[in-house]
Order: structure tokens, then sequence, then C-alpha cells
């Protein structure tokens, strides 16, 4: 076998033209596949992590009836004790209490639907994000009387500049409808225009007095724990601790990311699929071009007493060792491209506003577990060595005498 | 006399479309050890189809091909192969060296194949490249020989494996003059002092001059069996 190997590799080198063009096609079809890989993995987890620090937190808590009708009187049930149990969480990192209440922001552009979100400044940004999103004015630090911190897209719908001045309309607790001015002191941009063109964040205690709220109420608990990974952790104590209100965590507050997460496996693997059945018809057509060249050569070794099996293991080394040589450059070239993407991102900003709209970044940083890269070598290697064995296989249907006289 | 080869009643019949080539018609001859014959006929005659099938590389359609008690048209293809690699040396027209080894490792190969020893094996590449007088070209490539030497290095392997006869099918038709004498002249010097049985096809005068048994085809017939 070792003088069948020593063949195989030199016969990969008679056509040198021939085999860089495997080894580059090899290369391409791992680098490719990684890279997509690592931009889906990328996207999803800067849309995830988007939702998580803007809004979702790691997990939430509600009044079961909120949840479905998102009415401002479904309170969080027995408040107290639920932060108490809270409190008594070591995973729990930070959690904010807000007034949820869904209303009408109005000034002289026009009407918009709008949800205000009452928070404490305070607490709010120790569980998401939002102040580093603002690309205008302040987080509730200069205007004391009804500050707003309003989303760009709502913004720029009503032509809203800071300390511009907007009316909102909203039920109150007793089901009176009431307005309550506001002054503009800070606007956001996330990633998500969805959530920029219809989120207001108010202080709680302006927006309690408005809906008359006395007694501290409040509509959701957002907490974060030390890592994503807790999120559930912490989401099943607090189900044993409290029975009346209703923790659920992040991804199932907001199904559609884990969708998005699903159609996404399913996107790769056709994507990865439509690679490897290009990879492997390369392979095909570039082996059975140096089997079909070589008939003389394979018929003399039939000829002179080379069992099939070796004429076969012959061409399927010569396979192997072709994927052997490229899939570690693929691999480089995959693992730099990859981490130099992780940190200075893709700038896809000529689509951002679709993308936004989406949910997703203008800027696409990629990311991948390491996993992944064994996964596609390994898969590569497989693909390399299935495609072997119709030309090797060619190479056995050889007639000896008529190989050894053709051209 | 020692009978290596005994054909009886070979028939072969190619398929060209509709029409029906007899390439071997009713062939019954016997070869035997230490000859030197050359199978000569026009073109078409069925002297490559003959040579073929008493190689086992192609089984005729009626008759056997007898090698030292053993019917070969009898054999499963991987026997025949095994057959082959210990029984039968070939030389070919075109040499057909294994272009990515070098003359020492191209004789030494058929030697690997049959699992001979490392030792014995270099010993005898050496013996043999020698002796058909290529001892200073043994870590040459094909590509870096002259057809002469390439046709040398294809005796020296088909004398590697010790086979019972060797097959040439037209070996000089590539070569010169000189390099056609000097094949004629190692391949006569085996058969004299070593007995080794040649059979080959040939069209080309210089080697029919110097063969001890001339056999005629035509038709797909043997028409004459000359002793010379």
């Amino acid at each position: 076998m070792k003088e069948i190997i020593k063949i195989a590799w030199r016969n990969i080198w008679r056509n040198k033209l021939r085999s860089s063009v495997v080894i580059i096609s090899i290369v391409l079809g791992i680098w490719s596949g990684l890279f997509i890989m690592a931009m889906t993995y990328g996207l999803n987890e800067q849309r995830i992590n988007g939702a998580i620090t803007t809004t979702l937190s790691h997990g939430q808590i509600h009044n079961p009836k909120f949840l479905s009708d998102q009415t401002i009187n479904d309170t969080i049930l027995y408040r107290l004790a639920v932060i108490t149990s809270i409190n008594t969480i070591p995973q729990v990192k930070a959690y904010s209490e807000r007034i949820i209440s869904p209303g009408m922001v109005a000034n002289a552009k026009g009407t918009f639907g709008t949800q205000l979100t009452g928070i404490d400044p305070q607490n709010e940004i120790k569980v998401t994000e939002i102040y580093n999103h603002l690309i205008e004015g302040t987080y509730f630090t200069k205007i004391k009387r009804n500050p707003a911190v309003i989303g760009k897209k709502l913004a720029d719908k009503m032509k809203i500049k800071i300390n511009s001045k907007i009316i909102v309309t909203l039920q109150n607790s007793v089901g009176d409808l009431v307005n309550a001015a506001f002054r503009v002191e800070g606007i956001f941009k996330t990633q998500n225009t969805t959530f920029d063109g219809s989120t207001i964040f108010v202080r709680k205690d302006d927006l309690a007095k408005i809906v008359d709220f006395k007694n501290g109420e409040i509509n959701e608990i957002a907490y974060v724990g030390n890592s994503l990974e807790q999120a559930s952790i912490i989401a099943e104590k607090l189900k044993l601790k409290d029975k009346n209100n209703k923790t659920e965590t992040w991804d199932e507050i907001s199904p559609e990311l884990g969708y998005a997460q699903e159609m996404m496996s399913t996107f790769l693997i056709i994507f990865m699929l439509i690679v490897l059945a290009a990879l492997s018809f390369g392979i095909i057509n570039s082996m059975l071009m140096a089997v079909l060249e070589r008939k003389k050569e394979l018929g003399m070794l039939m000829a002179v007493g080379m069992k099939k099996q070796k004429v076969f293991a012959m061409i399927t080394f010569e396979t192997v060792f072709l994927t052997m040589l490229a899939a570690p450059l693929g691999l480089l070239l995959s693992y730099l491209s990859i981490e130099y993407y992780s940190t200075h991102g893709i700038d896809l900003s000529m689509f951002s506003s679709g993308l936004e709209s989406l949910g997703i970044a203008a800027i696409m940083y990629t990311y991948l577990p390491r996993e992944m890269y064994v996964n596609v070598t390994l898969l590569t290697l497989l693909v390399a060595f299935i495609s072997s064995l119709f030309p090797a296989r060619r190479a056995l249907k050889l007639n000896p005498a008529e190989a050894i006289k053709s051209l | 006399m020692n009978t290596v080869i005994k054909t009886e009643h070979l028939s072969k019949i190619y398929n060209q479309g509709e029409i029906e080539v007899k390439a071997l018609n009713d062939v019954s001859c016997e070869f035997h050890k230490g000859e030197f014959t050359a199978i000569v006929g026009p073109s078409g005659s069925g002297k490559t189809t003959f040579l073929n099938i008493i190689g086992g590389l192609d089984s005729p359609n009626t008759g056997k091909v007898v090698i030292d008690n053993t019917d070969i048209t009898k054999l499963k293809s991987g026997e025949l192969i095994d057959f082959r690699l210990h029984n039968i040396g070939f030389i070919f027209q075109a040499y057909n060296l294994i272009p990515v080894l070098t003359a020492k490792e191209n004789v030494e190969f058929i030697m690997l194949l049959q699992g001979i020893d490392k030792e014995y094996r270099e010993k005898r590449t050496k013996e043999l490249l020698k002796e058909v007088g290529l001892g200073k070209m043994m870590d040459r490539r094909p590509t870096q020989l002259s057809g002469g030497q390439q046709q040398r290095v294809a005796v020296a392997r088909a004398l590697a494996s010790k086979p019972r006869f060797i097959l040439a099918d037209e070996p000089t038709a590539n070569l010169d003059s000189k390099s056609t004498a000097q094949l004629l002249d190692i391949m006569a010097k085996l058969n004299e002092e070593e007995g080794i049985t040649f059979i080959f096809s040939t069209h080309d005068q210089r080697v029919i001059d110097r063969a001890k048994r001339i056999l005629v085809l035509e038709d797909g017939k043997i028409v004459e069996d000359k002793k010379m």
C-alpha cells in the first residue's frame, strides 16, 4: 500500500494546473461555506443580542392577563413579594421595573401609534443598552419635567428634534383617556427600525402619575443574569417562587427569534448542500479527466497484475490527498477572514433600510463556533472521498487490452 | 520439450456494428520453454488478439489456453490478475512505464505487487537494470530516458517477476535501428543464457531475422509455423 500511496501522491503533481484548480476549488468551497455560516451565525447573534439589549433582556415577568391584551391595569401581582424573590436569586445581575402603556403620540405633523415604557433610568441602564444607542440628546439627565427618549424613526416621522414637545394620549387605570405633554430629551437608534418607529421611553414615576398608579404598580419586570445561559435557570427559580405571575425567557417572549434561528439553520444546510454538490461535481470532473488521460497507464497496471482494489485505492488516494492539501488552506483562509470581520464588521449600509426593518444592523460581524470548522472540514473530506468513488470505479471498468492501445 | 503454453481451437469474434470480424479462427498451437518466437502477419491478421488471449488480457469466444496445466480461460478476474502477476511478463509497444516512478522504482514495482521483501527486491532490480545496460540510469524517470532506454526498462520490469514467459507486442515499433539492435541483443542474450521464453508480435524484419521460430498468421489462422 505504501507504494500505491507514493504513486498517488506523485500522480497529483503530474498535471499541476489541474491539481491547482481542484485545490483552489476545494479551498473556495470550504471558505465560502464557512464564511456564509459565519455571516449567518453572526447575523443571528447580532439580531438576538440587539433584541435582548434593547427590549427583551434575558427574561420578563408579567401578570398573565397583561400578556393577552396589554391592559394597563393588569399589573404584576404581589409586586413586593416578587421583588423579594428576585433579590434572593444569586444569578440575577439586575432587574428593571416598567410600566407599559400603548397610546398615541401627536404633534403638528400628525398622530402616531406608540408604546410608552415607563422606566427607572438608573435601573434600566443595568438591564438594557438604550443609552448606548443615543444619537442625539441625553438619557434622562437634563430635562426635569416629563422627559422622553424616543426612537429615531418615530422622531423622523414626526420631524421632532431635541427639546420638542410631544403630546401622548393613553388610557389611565380607571379607563379614562388622558393627555400628557413630554419633552424630547434624547433620540435613540437601534438596529430595529420597527422598534425605533414606535417606542417612547419615559420615567416610570411620571407615567405612574399620568395613569394614576398610586401604590408602585408596574406591568413588567425585566431581568438579566450574569450570562444568557442563566436566563432559563433564573426563570425556573422564579416560576417556583412566584406562581401568580408569568415568567418567560427571551426566546419564549419573542419566539420569532427562535424561528429565525431555525430558518437560518435550514438555510445553512441547503446552502452547504449546494456548495458541497458543486465541489463534488468539480472533483468528479477533474478526477475523471485524470483517469481518462491515463487509460493506457491504468491498463498497463492492470495487465501486469495490479489488483483492482489497488487501482481503486490509488485514484481515491489522489482525491483525498488533494483535499487534504486544500482543507488546511481553506480553513486558514476562513479563519483569518472570519476573525477579521468579527472585529471590523462587514458594511452592509447600502442595504441598511431593508435590514434594519428586520432588526438587523447595517454592520455585520461574523461569528462561527469552533466546532463548525471541524464539522465542515470533515464534511468536505467525506464529499471528496465520495466524489472519488465514481472516477475510481470508472478506472476499474477499463479493459486492460483496450486501454493499453488507447492514445 | 517442456510445453509452457498450449492453445486449443481459439476463436475470437469482434462485432463492429453489424459486421462480425473473426480475429482468430480455430487457432491451436504450443509454445515451449526457451523459445524465441515471432508472430508475424499483416495488419488485422490477429497477432495482437492472439497475444492478448494467451496473456490473459482478453478472453476467447471458444477454445482454451493452458499455461503450465492451468486453463486460464476458466480463471475469475481476480485470479487472472494474480496469475498474470506471477507468470507472465509484458513488454508493450509504447513502453508504458509509470511516468512518476524512476527506472528503478518501475522495475521494483512489480516485485512490490508480488510482496517480495525489500532487500531482495533492491538487489534484483539493480541486477536487472545492469543486465539491460541501465545500471547508471536507475534514478531517472521515463521522461529522462530515450525510447530505447525506456523499452529496456520495460524488459527489466517484465523480467522482474520471474515470469514463465514474456509477451512483447511490437516491442521495436517505436525504436530506431540502434535501439532495436540493442534491445534484440538483450532479449536474445536472456533467451540463450537464461532460457527466458519470448513471444512477440512484430512487423519488423530485424526482429524476424533474430527469431528462432516464426508463426505466420493470416485472417486469424496460423498459415505457417517455421523453426529457424
